[in-house]
Order: structure tokens, then sequence, then C-alpha cells
């Protein structure tokens, strides 16, 4: 077997910009839920220890913050062709993920309330496998609509269960 | 057309109108008839579950010295269970038609389901120790989609054993008849060719499963528990007993209290394997279905449509495998995730495990034991490095904050470690036959899945970000069974790639780039 140098190319499209506000956001919220508690019994006692850990949150919740949205933007990307859907995310772990257009079972777009508020959508489209569903984060929602719509009338286009 | 057992009265599937014409004859949809479960369901089910509940009314009752609101409350348990029993038996009603299955049930929630018949790709005939008392089986039939756990999908609990036989052959003789109504038996169907079947000899790998240290610690909660609500010495003599067995030396203490716990988990799990394995016999149906029977109190037997079935997975627990004795279980769509009835194998030879893979995928050499490429140096260094890390970042730690012997014990603990991850390491392997995907990984739990490759629906291919340093890559091959995903783990990225291009050709080839 001749292998050179085999690799997955990226796929074609990336996702909305917006998205990195999204995930921006949604870091700052997660680690919000761990500092606050910290600050408010740094404000009853402050042991050399408890001073230590926060600030080693503050800096960590800070560096992810800053870096995981921006990282995310640049290796998120996504791809239908006639054949299968094609889609790269990650950040410090990335997978690819190749869904077949032939062994589609559905195809549903869904939005959180922040999603809501930037007007982005993630397109999920899911296999008979339990473990094969492709998500597509942080679409624009007219092109997760237009995705979806497209990605339907093909599925239905073709026969067979999908197993 | 009516089966001989559960005539229920009046069918409700729809009475033909009076003819006062000559009807035509264009719509000839036959009245298939509404069955019943099996009557003797009203005496099985309270007597499975009453003995299921034995230990809470000896707890309640018996214990209870006559205090008269433990009575009460064992008698409306009981009450509250022969009704139940009742209402069920009423209200369930299934039929079979020429395409669908159908079955409602429910009092106050009606519910009706039916599943086409061309989706059934499993049926499995359970009969509990009362079920076989009355000749009862419950069936399950399975369909491939993901079975919800708790839901409890198509089931009907339970019908005489001669009508669950001949619903297994009516629902995965899969002919397509063009007679209507022609849901009548299929001509007498031949016997079964045998694939494999119990053998005493297997009850050497018995120990070497754990199911013997578990019915062990079972064991004792229940006895210790029981002791505590009886209120009997046995606790007096057993102190005794370990005062004594502590005077002597340590070195003693643990070997007895070893060999003691040794002793009894080899005798559970001998039993355990005897209970759960008995009349093992692994045959394929004329009608084209791999069907697996088994079962010392409840009987099991559970048949595959071959067409459904995507593979073989054989797993060789440390243990076993030191024993070489290996598992198998099948691959296959439309089995609940409850692990048990995927079985194939019970813990046998690895050669009989080899042997049936061969049998029941109809390929000889059984592809399970194709030569396997090894995974590049790369992954022994991941291996190692995962292996041995962590026990030195806890040694540190410990060295810290914990007495000195906790961080002696945990460096000890690294040389082990290490063999395991030596030994993860050597499992690492995959191939390609000109029909299945096969590969290997894990060192406690070494499992060898064959994946048909036409059953492959998608991939996944991930990097973490060390592996992504070290070139290396696992692949997931995605199916609608089994699992839901088979790994290739930590294989060279161009290797990989070539592989999963191979296997399902096209699929990957315009996303791939050299």
């Amino acid at each position: 077997m001749s292998t050179d140098q085999l690799s997955l190319r990226a796929p074609r499209h990336r996702v909305s910009r917006k998205s990195i506000t999204l995930w921006t956001l949604t870091a700052a919220i997660g680690w919000a839920v761990v500092l606050v508690p910290q600050a408010v019994a740094l404000v009853f006692s402050r042991s050399p220890w408890q001073v230590a850990v926060a600030s080693a949150t503050l800096v960590a919740a800070v560096a992810h913050t800053a870096v995981m949205p921006r990282w995310r933007y640049r290796v998120h990307r996504w791809e239908a062709t006639p054949e299968a859907v094609y889609t790269l995310a990650g950040w410090l772990n990335q997978e690819w993920r190749i869904a077949p257009v032939s062994r589609i079972q559905t195809v549903d777009t869904k939005r959180g309330p922040l999603q809501q508020l930037l007007g982005l959508s993630t397109v999920t489209v899911t296999t008979a496998s339990a473990a094969g569903p492709v998500h597509i984060e942080g679409l624009d929602h007219a092109d997760a609509v237009r995705l979806a719509d497209e990605l339907t009338s093909t599925t239905q286009a073709t026969p067979g269960d999908a197993t | 057309m009516n089966p001989e057992q559960g005539g229920g009265p009046a069918p409700t599937g729809g009475a033909l109108p009076p003819a006062e014409f000559p009807a035509a004859p264009a719509f000839v949809e036959p009245v298939v008839d509404w069955h019943r479960l099996d009557v003797r369901m009203l005496v099985v089910r309270p007597l499975n579950e009453i003995i299921g509940l034995v230990p809470v009314f000896v707890g309640l009752v018996v214990l209870g010295r006559g205090e008269g609101w433990r009575i009460v409350a064992g008698a409306g348990v009981i009450g509250a269970i022969v009704l139940f029993g009742l209402l069920r038996w009423m209200t369930t009603r299934y039929r079979i038609t020429d395409d669908q299955v159908e079955i409602t049930t429910g009092l106050l929630v009606r519910k009706r389901l039916a599943v086409p018949r061309d989706r059934i790709r499993t049926v499995d005939l359970t009969a509990k120790l009362g079920h076989r008392l009355f000749g009862l089986s419950a069936i399950r039939v399975g369909t491939g989609q993901r079975d919800q756990p708790g839901e409890d999908g198509l089931t009907l609990d339970a019908v005489s054993s001669a009508e669950a036989e001949r619903l297994r052959l009516l629902l995965l003789t899969r002919v397509v008849r063009d007679a209507p109504g022609a849901v009548d038996d299929a001509e007498e169907p031949g016997e079964g060719v045998a694939l494999s079947s119990w053998d005493a000899r297997w009850l050497r790998f018995a120990p070497l499963t754990l199911s013997g240290l578990v019915a062990v610690g079972a064991l004792f909660g229940l006895t210790a528990n029981f002791a505590r609500e009886l209120e009997v010495e046995v606790l007096g003599p057993l102190t005794e007993a370990a005062h004594w067995v502590m005077d002597q030396p340590v070195g003693l203490t643990a070997g007895l209290l070893a060999g003691a716990v040794l002793v009894i988990a080899g005798f559970g799990s001998v039993v355990v394997y005897v209970v759960q394995f008995w009349g093992y016999q692994l045959t394929r149906e004329p009608d084209d279905t791999v069907r697996v029977r088994r079962g010392l109190l409840t009987t099991r037997s559970v048949s595959v449509a071959e067409q459904r079935l995507r593979g073989v997975e054989v797993a060789e627990p440390l243990l076993l495998r030191a024993g070489r004795g290996a598992h198998a279980k099948t691959v296959t769509t439309g089995l609940g995730r409850k692990g048990e009835s995927s079985l194939l194998l019970p813990p046998a030879p690895v050669a009989e495990a080899h042997r049936v893979t061969a049998e029941v995928l109809r390929q000889t050499p059984p592809p399970t034991r194709a030569a396997l490429r090894r995974h590049p140096v790369a992954a022994l260094r991941r291996r190692m490095v995962r292996a041995v890390v962590p026990l030195l970042v806890l040694a540190a730690a410990l060295a810290f904050f914990a007495p000195a012997w906790t961080w002696q014990v945990a460096l000890a603990l690294v040389p082990f470690s290490a063999l395991l991850g030596w030994d993860r390491y050597r499992s690492l392997g995959h191939a390609l036959t000109d029909r299945y995907l096969v590969a290997r990984q894990g060192s406690a739990v070494r499992g060898t899945f064959a994946l048909q490759r036409t059953g492959i629906i998608g991939w996944r291919v991930s990097r973490s970000f060390f592996q992504r340093r070290a070139g290396l890559v696992t692949i997931s091959a995605t199916t609608a069974a089994g699992d839901g995903a088979y790994h290739v783990v930590d294989v060279g990225e161009a290797e990989g790639l070539a592989l999963a291009e191979e296997a399902v050709p096209d699929l990957l080839r315009p996303f791939l780039e050299r």
C-alpha cells in the first residue's frame, strides 16, 4: 500500500464569523459559574490557598476565553457535496466527520438562546448510527435553513432505509 | 389461520358490513384476528414478580412479628401485582398482517405499536422459570431503531411456547408472498445446522471471568442483610473465627482470606456460567437466521436475520486471554444495548471463537484471524506515556501530601502499568479483508472486531493535540449496528486514511489530498 503523504483536506466553507462571539460568550458564562462563587468566598476570607486557586482559575479563564474562540474559528469548517456531508471541528482535539448523503436519516436545525441572539444555527445530520451525527455549528440562520432544505431533498431522492 | 392459543372473543379488527349487492372483489384485505396473550400469564406474571419480591416479603411479614401494617402492606402488594397482571392481559392484543406487526396495549393510556415486517431484524424468545413451568415464552422483536432505554419496544409477554416458535418463524421469514392472506404457517421448517454447542470442558473458563467475584459480593451483602434482619447470632461465631484468624501471622491471614475468596468466587463463577449458558446452542436455521439458545433457569433464544448481521466481535479479557479463552458477540442492527442479547459464544477456547466467527460470517479463514498490520512506534510511545505519566504525577502529589508508603506503592505500580501499556500497543492492529474491516485494541479487555465493509455508513477521524504531534489519528467507522462506531486507534495518519479509503471506495476520496 503506497500511502505517500495522504491527508484530509480542509472542508470548503468556514462557519460564520459571529461564531467567535458565540464561543466567547459561552466560555465566559461557563467560567463565570466557576469564578463568581470563588470571588464571593474571597470577600469573607483570604487564605493564601484560596487566593492562589482563584488567581489560577482567573488566568485559565482569561486564556481560554481569549484563545479558544479564535482557534476554533480557524479550525471549524464544513462542506456538503451531492455525495456526502463533511465537517471539521474542535480546537485542541480535532475531528473530521463524513456522512454519505445516501445514509442520512434526519436533518435538523437548532438554535439556542445565544444563537438566536446572534442569528446563528446548528445543522445536525443524523445517520442510522448511534455514534454518527454530524453537527455543523455556527452557520448563519439563512444558510442553515438553505442547507437543511437541500440535504432533505437530496435525501428523499435516495431510496432504501439507510442502514 | 388461528393459532391454537389466545383466540380471544370478538376480534376488533373490523367486521365486514352485510353485503347487499354482490360486492366488488376489489378490496380483499384479509381480516386478521387479534390475539391475546396466553391466559396462563394471569398466573405466571404475578408468580415471577412475587418470586423476585420474596426477600421483601420475608423482611416485611415474617420479620415483622405480626405487626398489622406489615401484613396489610404485603397483601396489598400481592393484590396490586395480580390486578396489574389481569389488566395487562385484558388490554394487550396483537396481530400480524401481511405488512406489519401490531400491538395495542394499555388501559388509561392506549398505546398502539405497528412495525413494518420488513424492518424486523431480530427475534428474542425469553422464558423465565415461571414461564417455563407453564410452557410460555416472551417474545421481543428488534427493529433497526435505536431502542430507548426503558422502552418496552415490541414485546409480547407472553405467549405459549408453540405460538412463540410459530411467530419466530413467521416474523423472520420475510418471503414476499403475492397471495394475500397467506399469513399462515410456512412449510414445516427443517432443523437448523448446528454451528457450535455446549461443552462441559468450557467450564474451566468460568473462574477466569469475574462473574464469581460479583456473585460473592452479592451473596455476602445479602447474607449480612438477612443476618441483621433476623438478628441471628451469626456474628458471634464469625467474630470469634475472625479473631482467631487475626491472631495468626499476617501472611497466613492474608493467605487464608484470599484463598477463601478465590474458592468461593471460583465456585460462584461456575454456577453463574452454568445458569447463564447451560444448553448453549448456536445454529443456522433454514430461514437464514443465526440462532443462539441458552440458559438453565431462564431460557433464551435470540435469532438474528443473517442479512442484518454486520460482523462479529471477539473479546478477550485479560484473565480469559491468559487461559486462551475468548467470548464473542454479534455486531447486528436491531439488538438493544443490553449487551447480553448480542452474545454469540460464551467464554470458550479462543480457537472456538474464531471457528464460530468463520461459520457465522461464512468466511474462511475467519476475518478476526487476519494478519493485522502493526501501528507505528509513535503509538507505543503514546501507550507508555499514558501508562506511566499519570502514576508518576500521582506519586509526586502523594509525596507532598500523604504518608511515605503511598508514593512508594504508586512507584512500585509503574512497571506493571508499563507492561499493560506495552501489551496495549501489541494489541493494536488493523487489516482489511475482501469483505471486512478488522481491528484490535485494548489490554484489560482485548477486543477484535470484524465489521462488514458494506455496513459502514460514515467515518470519524479524530486527532487529539498529542496525536497530532505524533502523526497519529483514530479512525472510527460508524455503523447502524452494535456499538454504533468501531475504532481503529492510533494509526498513522496516511495509513489510516488509506485504509478508510480502501474499505469504502469513493466515500473519502473527494476529501483526500496528497
